[in-house]
C-alpha cells in the first residue's frame, strides 16, 4: 500500500511537477480553442456541403467525412507529421496536430450539424423562405439555431472527445499536458506526474461528461 | 511523378507488405476483443444498475463517468510505465486490451442505461403485472427496445474506440501504425504510411459506410 501511494499518489513528486503541468496546460487549452473553433466552423460548412441538392457539392463534401472517419487520429497526424516532409512541407508539431485534428474533428462535428439541420422540419426553412427571408437568414436565423439545440448534447460530446484527442499530440513531442506530465515521470521514474494529469483532465471534463448524461435522460424522459 | 515515388514507391511496397500483414492482423484480433468485451461489459452493468442498489449504482456511475472523461493515452501510460512499479508486468496488447475495452464499456454502460430509461414506467408496471418477474420484465420487454435504439450511437462508439488501436504504437504494441512507422524510418520514404492509410481504410471505410444505412434505418427509434 505505502508503494502504492509512493509509486502513484507521491506528493512531493506532484509538487515539483506541477509548474511543467501548468505550462503544458495551457498548451493544451490553446489546442483546443484552435482545434475546436476551427472544427465547428469546418463542420458547418462540410454539413451544409453534405446536405446541397448540388453534386458537385455534395459527394466531395460526403467523401471527405467519411474518408476521415475512417482514418484514426494519431495515423493523420504521424501522416502529417512524418509522411508530408517527404513532400517539402516540413511543419512545426503544433501546426501538424492543427491539421490532422482540424481533418479528423471538422469531419465528426460535420455528422453532428447534419443530424441537426435534418431534424429541423422542412416547412420551417419553406415559411422562412415565404416570408420573404433569403436563403442565408433562413440557415441563420431558423434553421441553425433549432438545429444547434437539437444536437446540444452530441456537439458537447464531441467537444469533450476534442479535448481528449489534444493528449495525442504528445506523440510527436508538442509540449502539452500529456507529454510534460510523461517527460515528469522519465525524469522522476515515477508515475504520479500522470495521475495528476489524469485528475486535471478529470476536473475539466467530468463536469461536462455529467451534464452529457443528464442531457440523455431529459430527452428520453417524455 | 516524384510525389508518386515518395508515397507510392512499388519496390518499397512489396518490401513491407508481408509484416503489414501480419500488423493487420494484429489490429484486427485487438479490436475484435476490444469490442466484444467491451459492449458485454457495459451490458452487464446498465442491467445491474436497473436495480437500483446504491452500491452497485455508485461504482458504475464513477467507472463510466472517468472511463467518458480521461483520455485513454493517458490511462495507457499509467498502466504500461506505472504498473511494473507494483511488480504488475502487463504486456502491450493486454494494456491496450484493459485500456480500450474499459473506455468503451463506459460509453455502451451509458447508451444502454439512456436506452433502458426511456422505456416508458408503463412497460415496466405492465410487465410486472402480468406476472413477469423483474429479470423477465428487463431481458424481455426493456432490454430489447434499449438494445435496438442503442445500435447507431454504438456503432459509432465502438469504430471511433476501435480506430485507437492506433495508440498501441506508443507502447510498442506490434499493430499496423507501429510496423509502418518503423518501415518508414527504415526505408527513409513515406510510402509504409501511405500503406498504413489504406489498410485503415480498407477496414474502417466499410463500417462507416455501415454507420450510415444503420442510422437511416433506425432513425425512427431516435
Amino acid at each position: 500500500m505505502n508503494d502504492f501511494i509512493d509509486l502513484f499518489f507521491n506528493l512531493d513528486i506532484m509538487a515539483q511537477a506541477w509548474p511543467l503541468l501548468l505550462k503544458g496546460l495551457i498548451v493544451t487549452l490553446q489546442l483546443c480553442g484552435v482545434v475546436i473553433g476551427l472544427g465547428l466552423v469546418g463542420g458547418l460548412l462540410l454539413a451544409l456541403g453534405a446536405l446541397s441538392p448540388r453534386r458537385w457539392l455534395k459527394w466531395p463534401a460526403v467523401g471527405f467525412i467519411d474518408l476521415f472517419r475512417a482514418l484514426p487520429p494519431l495515423v493523420l497526424l504521424v501522416f502529417v507529421f512524418s509522411g508530408l516532409p517527404f513532400a517539402g512541407l516540413d511543419l512545426s508539431p503544433f501546426v501538424a496536430v492543427v491539421i490532422a485534428f482540424f481533418l479528423n474533428n471538422s469531419a465528426y462535428f460535420a455528422e453532428v450539424f447534419r443530424a441537426g439541420i435534418q431534424s429541423v422540419p422542412k416547412g420551417q426553412a419553406e415559411a422562412a423562405r415565404a416570408t420573404g427571408l433569403s436563403q442565408p437568414q433562413t440557415l441563420a436565423h431558423v434553421v441553425l439555431p433549432q438545429a444547434v439545440r437539437n444536437v446540444l448534447p452530441d456537439l458537447l460530446s464531441n467537444t469533450v472527445e476534442v479535448v481528449k484527442l489534444t493528449s495525442l499530440a504528445s506523440v510527436v513531442s508538442l509540449s502539452e499536458l500529456l507529454y510534460s506530465a510523461n517527460m515528469a515521470r522519465s525524469v522522476t521514474y515515477n508515475s504520479s506526474p500522470l495521475i495528476l494529469a489524469a485528475l486535471v483532465y478529470l476536473a475539466i471534463l467530468w463536469p461536462l461528461v455529467r451534464l452529457i448524461s443528464r442531457y440523455q435522460r431529459g430527452l428520453a424522459v417524455h | 511523378m516524384r510525389f508518386l515515388d515518395t508515397f507510392f514507391d512499388g519496390a518499397v511496397m512489396a518490401k513491407y507488405l508481408p509484416e503489414l500483414l501480419s500488423a493487420i492482423v494484429t489490429t484486427l484480433w485487438i479490436s475484435l476483443i476490444v469490442v466484444v468485451a467491451g459492449l458485454a461489459l457495459g451490458l452487464v452493468m446498465a442491467c445491474l444498475r436497473t436495480l437500483g442498489r446504491w452500491y452497485l449504482t455508485l461504482p458504475i456511475v464513477a467507472f463510466a463517468d472517468i472511463g467518458r472523461a480521461l483520455p485513454p493515452l493517458v490511462v495507457i501510460l499509467i498502466f504500461y510505465f506505472g504498473l511494473p512499479g507494483l511488480g504488475i508486468n502487463l504486456s502491450g496488447p493486454m494494456v491496450l486490451i484493459l485500456v480500450l475495452g474499459g473506455v468503451l464499456a463506459a460509453f455502451a454502460e451509458e447508451i444502454f442505461w439512456a436506452g433502458l430509461t426511456s422505456v416508458s414506467r408503463g412497460q415496466w408496471e405492465a410487465g410486472r403485472a402480468t406476472g413477469l418477474g423483474f429479470g423477465q420484465t428487463l431481458f424481455e420487454i426493456a432490454l430489447p427496445q434499449a438494445v435496438r435504439m442503442g445500435i447507431p450511437p454504438l456503432v459509432n462508439r465502438a469504430l471511433a474506440i476501435t480506430k485507437m488501436t492506433a495508440l498501441g504504437s506508443v507502447i510498442g504494441v506490434k499493430e499496423i501504425l507501429t510496423v509502418s512507422s518503423s518501415a518508414q524510418s527504415f526505408s527513409g520514404s513515406a510510402t509504409p504510411l501511405t500503406m498504413a492509410a489504406l489498410a485503415y481504410l480498407a477496414i474502417f471505410l466499410p463500417v462507416v459506410i455501415l454507420s450510415r444505412v444503420l442510422e437511416q434505418r433506425y432513425a425512427w427509434a431516435v
